[in-house]
């Protein structure tokens, strides 16, 4: 389609590199480039491009950079770039615009704005190399207090799931990902000892062996979920709300439902996998306890239920129901947490950052006395290590990574996950494309990456003179806030920096 | 900690939102029946609640006095009684006042001092020509507003709520229930999602001898505050709830509408319906969706609103939250869940789902229309129909 | 010093390999009656499953007010062979993930009973709640008289996996949103003499598979945009003629069946495309 659009990026080509040997036009899912075979030159279309960069890497003489256009609207700080682009889109089609992963706009981004401290002198740091540091970390429902009766140390049977390191995969379905990825996170998750979980998109049989790394998920499509499902599985997780998209369901395009998905799913193939803005058994908290129960119903309580919303205005107060309907695990989803597929107006505008959210939600369960009966699990926009360490001392008991375990796999958020036509194979289900995860080496590639960030967080463990990660859990005297205004200092709980 | 348990909602939430049980019943001979039945119906939906609020309202329960406003006050503190007091004799000629007869249990913590007052306004001006209803709302919006740790949680005549933190059953017998009679019984077992309990934010909610219960959540709540208090009503709790009582005390007493118009304000049709009504229907609808646009309650919800004289089952237009109604002779029941109806009456004449956004009214019988009407219409058959 | 000897004691819960060891002690034959009296569900529902698992497949539960998940816990045990004849009102959720199971009710259920069924089989002897069958994916729900609102939201179907619900009398609005598959049968017993509460609106809206089918008539502003309306083919019919059999049947209406069996009074229901979104997004 001709559009009145500038194109967002544009090629540049040494054509003194470029040998025409063609790999950048089989590499691109988006039909940048043909050959010219009577000028033997590569063509353009750079209206196409989305910056996934898959060419440029591939490129075997590095003759190949994508870049800003330079091309340009008349400056206007109202009307920017973008603004201007989207609004031509929609006049185009009168439709909804997608996009995909997290939301992009410059919101402060507090991890930033926060400091750790390290031992010096009053107390030792700690040799993480040499001595012990335990990052083993329990999710579900802990006891209000021990009890001994006739000498008999009374053990509670709250369901729970261990994990050697507080880092889990988080949901992502077979189906917005290609099922190598799927495998690679259940490798991964088995091979380290945490865990991944299903998303709502069903759970192959045969991987099901990973049961003990699995958290599989209930959301409001209900696809591919039977007694079996759930008791296969570590851990169930009720799925409310996304970071990237709060309030709304979503849709697996039909012709992403292949025979396998079709199969996963339970649903016929080529036909729209909907998920519903809600659970329709849920439109209250009575009704959330009520599915919270049912499931333990089915797994005869001896699985941990867990429960994913996205952080909103009323979050702290929410997390409260949550908990007092049964829930053993929470888990916050913040505003820059990604999505296969989601309305850009939702994703840039609704939400919460996760750092405020998660503090302010730890906060209300300690002042209610009831932080002990549900573990807390934060997500959405987690990058490194330090975001783990810091997100832990504001009071969560373990994150989930999603977009960063995709980079790892190859991810170069480009943002496009929505048109399954991903270049390097993660959000597609195009077997030419898909096959560009070697499920093997992207098991490694997330081992590497959790053992990495594991081995950090005992860096910054050791530094704190602190040697098992449940001291720093809540631990907001770890924290210092620069750069931030009193209500924000207020929220995170936290000083600033100096004081 | 802060202390969570009194009068005052702890935290500054937008608005405190709880989701429940409710149940309620009427004799609509206006028998002054026992509560055991309501007792053991909201009890029976324990599942619904956690323990965080319930409350009871009674219609018919001081025919002693029935022309004087009950209030039944909560006081943190005893300084805050007196203070209160000071004002209640300033403003009102107080005929009787004594504590709340209750019967501590171990499951209710650190109660309020709970106290009722039988008074009747002194008008502070003798050529002001007011309503005393007027009157006594203006006071007790004074006293929940500007009296530190004293909250009016009911004010009419010949009625009372009961309410407070913890399961139903719990505050029933906390207040000795079971030695009051009335002809309506409304009840409520809560869910707070968004706070611990605190007794104020507790329901019913009411105002003069309205009541409320509620289960659901009022998405609009803001926009039918901000509306409510371009009329001088206070949301003194921040709860959602609230809206409902003082929309109704605005819509009914003061702009002198139906109840049933007032239902129809609260749920109208979406706009598709009413286009394909016929003329009479669509202006109707037209002018209240215009008129009263800020007072549409949207969101998930299920009421059961009472005065004298009246019960009112109702719920949101495409009715999300549940409701069963049912029918034994002279008593009507309402319910979210009709187990709670069949457990206190197995054998029940008719019961049925209501339709979303029409409510269903019970009155005394020899007032105007029927006894039990849904939508304006006399019900329809029972559910479980004969072939 | 003078330690505390304190023994550890874990409630760890015995596996079903372990527990299905013990010994057989209930009559898979004889009916076992159970009193759900001020029993919690919880208490209710391990009740079963203990019972089941030395032995016992047929359960009479009178007296049920309010309990909840009837049938869902029963699961690796002979779970086709199951059966549950239930007096009272059981609670919401009954028969949720149901999986083999034969319930039947002698009274009303409320609201989200056979919540994403798989398989087994629901007799509702008298009206259904709201949310009847959400997400269903397997089995078979008979429902005597009415149904609320929101009945058979989100039913699939996967091969021969085609989940069914007859409703004898009316349903309330969003009557089969979303639905992505399976058949629902509406028999609307009482259309001729006793017209339903109130028409129901917004059905099938959102629907991109299954099939509805009504015996009565459907006005175009009753349905969603994505439904379409045919008359059913010779194949369908048989299906129907199927189920209203079952129907009859389960409810002792055999000599009423050809009156209900009139196939000019019969439309169907179904979704114009498999995906219906398709065009709601741009770029």
């Amino acid at each position: 389609m001709r559009t009145a659009l500038l194109p967002e990026f544009s090629v540049v080509r040494d054509e003194n590199r470029c040998i025409q040997c063609r790999v950048c036009e089989r590499q691109c899912s988006f039909d940048v480039y043909s050959y010219d075979a009577g000028n033997n030159l590569m063509v353009h279309r750079e209206e196409n491009c989305v910056a996934c960069q898959r060419c440029s890497v591939l490129c075997p003489t590095n003759a190949l950079v994508i870049k800003m256009n330079d091309y340009t609207y008349r400056p206007n700080a109202n009307w920017t770039r973008e603004s201007i682009s989207d609004l031509k889109k929609q006049a185009e089609t009168g439709g909804v615009l997608l996009t995909g992963m997290g939301c992009d706009k410059p919101l402060k981004n507090y991890w930033d704005h926060i400091l750790l401290n390290a031992s010096q002198v009053t107390n030792p740091s700690i040799d993480p190399l040499r001595e012990p540091m335990e990052l083993r970390t329990r999710l579900g429902r802990k006891a209000d207090h021990l009890e001994i009766r006739n000498g008999n140390l009374e053990v509670p049977d709250y369901p729970y799931v261990d994990l050697s390191t507080p880092i889990m995969f988080g949901a992502m379905s077979y189906g917005a990902i290609s099922y190598n990825c799927f495998k690679s996170l259940a490798q991964a998750a088995h091979e380290v000892g945490t865990m991944f979980n299903t998303g709502e998109g069903g759970w192959p049989r045969e991987l099901r062996k990973f049961g003990t790394n699995t958290i599989v998920q209930c959301a409001s499509g209900r696809f591919g979920l039977d007694l079996e499902y759930f008791n296969d599985a570590a851990m169930v997780e009720i799925k409310i709300g996304q970071g990237a998209k709060p309030g709304i369901g979503g849709h697996l395009p039909g012709e992403k439902v292949s025979a396998h998905i079709s199969q996963t799913r339970m649903i016929p193939m080529g036909s729209d996998a909907i998920s519903p803005a809600p659970h329709h058994d849920i439109y209250s908290i009575e009704d959330l306890q009520m599915l919270v129960h049912a499931l333990k119903e089915a797994t005869d309580y001896r699985k941990p239920v867990s429960v994913k919303i996205s952080a909103v205005h009323n979050a702290p107060a929410i997390a409260s129901g949550m908990v007092r309907a049964g829930a053993d695990i929470i888990v916050i989803d913040g505003v820059r947490g990604g999505t296969g597929a989601a309305p850009k107006i939702l994703r840039d505008n609704v939400g919460l950052p996760i750092e405020l959210a998660l503090a302010a939600v730890d906060t209300r369960l300690r002042e209610e006395g009831i932080r002990n009966w549900a573990s807390l699990v934060c997500s959405g926009g987690i990058r490194n290590s330090s975001d783990i360490f810091k997100a832990i001392a504001l009071g969560a008991d373990a994150v989930y990574i999603g977009t960063a375990a995709l980079m790892a796999l190859g991810c170069t958020v480009c943002q496009k996950c929505y048109t399954g036509k991903c270049a390097w194979g993660i959000t597609t289900q195009d077997p030419y494309l898909s096959k560009r995860v070697n499920p093997e080496i992207g098991t490694q590639a997330l081992v590497n990456l959790l053992r990495a960030w594991s081995l950090e967080i005992k860096e910054m463990l050791g530094c704190a003179g602190i040697n098992s990660i449940e001291s720093v859990r809540g631990n907001r005297l770890q924290l210092r806030g620069i750069g931030l205004e009193d209500w924000e200092l207020g929220v995170l709980g936290i000083r600033g920096a100096g004081q | 900690m802060k202390n969570l348990s009194r009068v005052n909602n702890p935290y500054n939430d937008d608005k405190v939102i709880s989701q429940c049980s409710i149940f309620g019943m009427m004799n609509t001979s206006g028998k002054l029946i026992s509560g055991m039945q309501c007792i053991t119906a909201i009890t029976n939906m324990h599942e619904r609640g956690n323990g965080l609020g319930a409350g009871f309202a009674i219609y018919g329960i001081y025919p002693d006095r029935p022309d004087d406003y009950a209030l039944h006050i909560m006081f943190d503190t005893k300084i805050s009684r007196e203070e209160t007091e000071t004002y209640l004799k300033r403003l009102f000629d107080i005929s009787f006042a004594e504590e709340v007869p209750i019967f501590p249990t171990e499951s209710i913590i650190n109660p309020p001092y709970i106290y009722r007052y039988f008074v009747h306004p002194k008008l502070k001006d003798t050529h002001e020509i007011v309503d005393e209803d007027d009157l006594v709302t203006r006071r007790v919006f004074k006293i929940n507003t500007s009296i530190e740790g004293a909250f009016v949680f009911s004010s009419g005549k010949n009625m009372g709520v009961f309410k407070g933190v913890g399961f139903p059953e719990e505050i029933a017998q906390f207040f000795g229930l079971e030695h009051y009679r009335g002809y309506i019984w409304t009840s409520h077992g809560r869910f707070p999602t968004n706070t611990q309990g605190w007794w104020g934010g507790a329901h019913p909610l009411s105002l003069l001898d309205w009541t409320v219960v509620h289960n659901g959540e009022i998405s609009s709540y803001g926009a039918n505050r901000r509306f409510l208090e371009m009329y001088g009503y206070v949301c003194t709790m921040q709860t959602d709830t609230e809206v409902v009582a003082y929309a109704v005390d605005l819509l009914e007493r003061k702009h002198g509408l139906p109840i049933e118009v007032v239902m129809d304000i609260f749920s109208p049709p979406v706009w598709e319906q009413i286009d394909r009504m016929n003329s009479g229907d669509r202006k109707y609808f037209e002018a209240i969706r215009n008129t009263y646009g800020s007072l549409l309650l949207n969101g998930p919800f299920a009421i059961i609103v009472a005065h004298h004289g009246e019960m009112i089952a109702h719920t949101d237009r495409i009715r999300l939250r549940p409701m069963v109604a049912g029918i034994k002779g002279d008593t009507v029941y309402a319910s979210s869940e009709e187990s709670a109806i069949r457990l206190v009456c197995p054998e029940l004449d008719k019961v049925w789902i209501p339709t979303g956004g029409h409510p269903v009214i019970a009155r005394l019988k020899g007032t105007e229309g029927h006894d039990v009407v849904e939508g304006g219409r006399e019900i329809p058959g029972t559910i479980v129909m004969e072939v | 010093m003078n330690p505390v000897v304190i023994t550890v004691k874990t409630k760890e819960p015995a596996t079903f390999a372990e527990k299905l060891k013990k010994k057989v002690a209930y009559s898979p034959a004889k009916w076992h009656q159970i009193d759900a009296a001020g029993v919690h569900y919880k208490d209710l529902n391990r009740k079963i499953r203990a019972m089941a698992e030395k032995g016992a497949r047929k359960f009479e539960i009178r007296n049920v007010f309010g309990q909840r998940y009837i049938g869902t816990n029963l699961w690796g045990i002979e779970r086709e062979k199951i059966k549950i004849r239930i007096h009272g009102t059981p609670g919401s959720d009954l028969g949720a993930l149901l999986d083999g199971p034969a319930i039947d009710v002698f009274g009303n259920v409320q609201d989200a009973t056979g919540n994403t069924m798989n398989g087994g089989k629901i007799i509702i002897h008298g009206s259904a709640g709201d949310v009847l069958g959400y997400s269903m994916r397997g089995g078979e729900i008979y429902v005597r008289g009415n149904v609320g609102y929101r009945v058979g939201i989100h039913m699939k179907e996967y091969e021969a996996k085609v989940p069914t619900i007859v409703i004898g009398g009316t349903v309330q609005d969003f009557f089969g949103e979303y639905m992505a598959g399976g058949r629902i049968i509406v028999l609307n017993k009482f259309f001729e003499d006793n017209p339903p509460q109130r028409l129901s609106y917004f059905i099938g809206t959102g629907m991109h598979g299954g099939t509805i089918y009504i015996r009565g008539e459907v006005e175009i502003n009753q349905v969603g945009a994505e439904v379409g309306m045919t008359e059913p083919a010779d194949d369908e019919w048989k299906i129907i003629e199927r189920y209203v059999h079952r129907y009859c049947k389960a409810f002792g209406f055999e000599s009423r069946q050809a009156k209900l069996l009139k196939r000019e009074k019969f439309i169907k229901l179904y979704a114009k495309s498999s995906r219906p979104y398709g065009m709601l997004y741009a770029y």
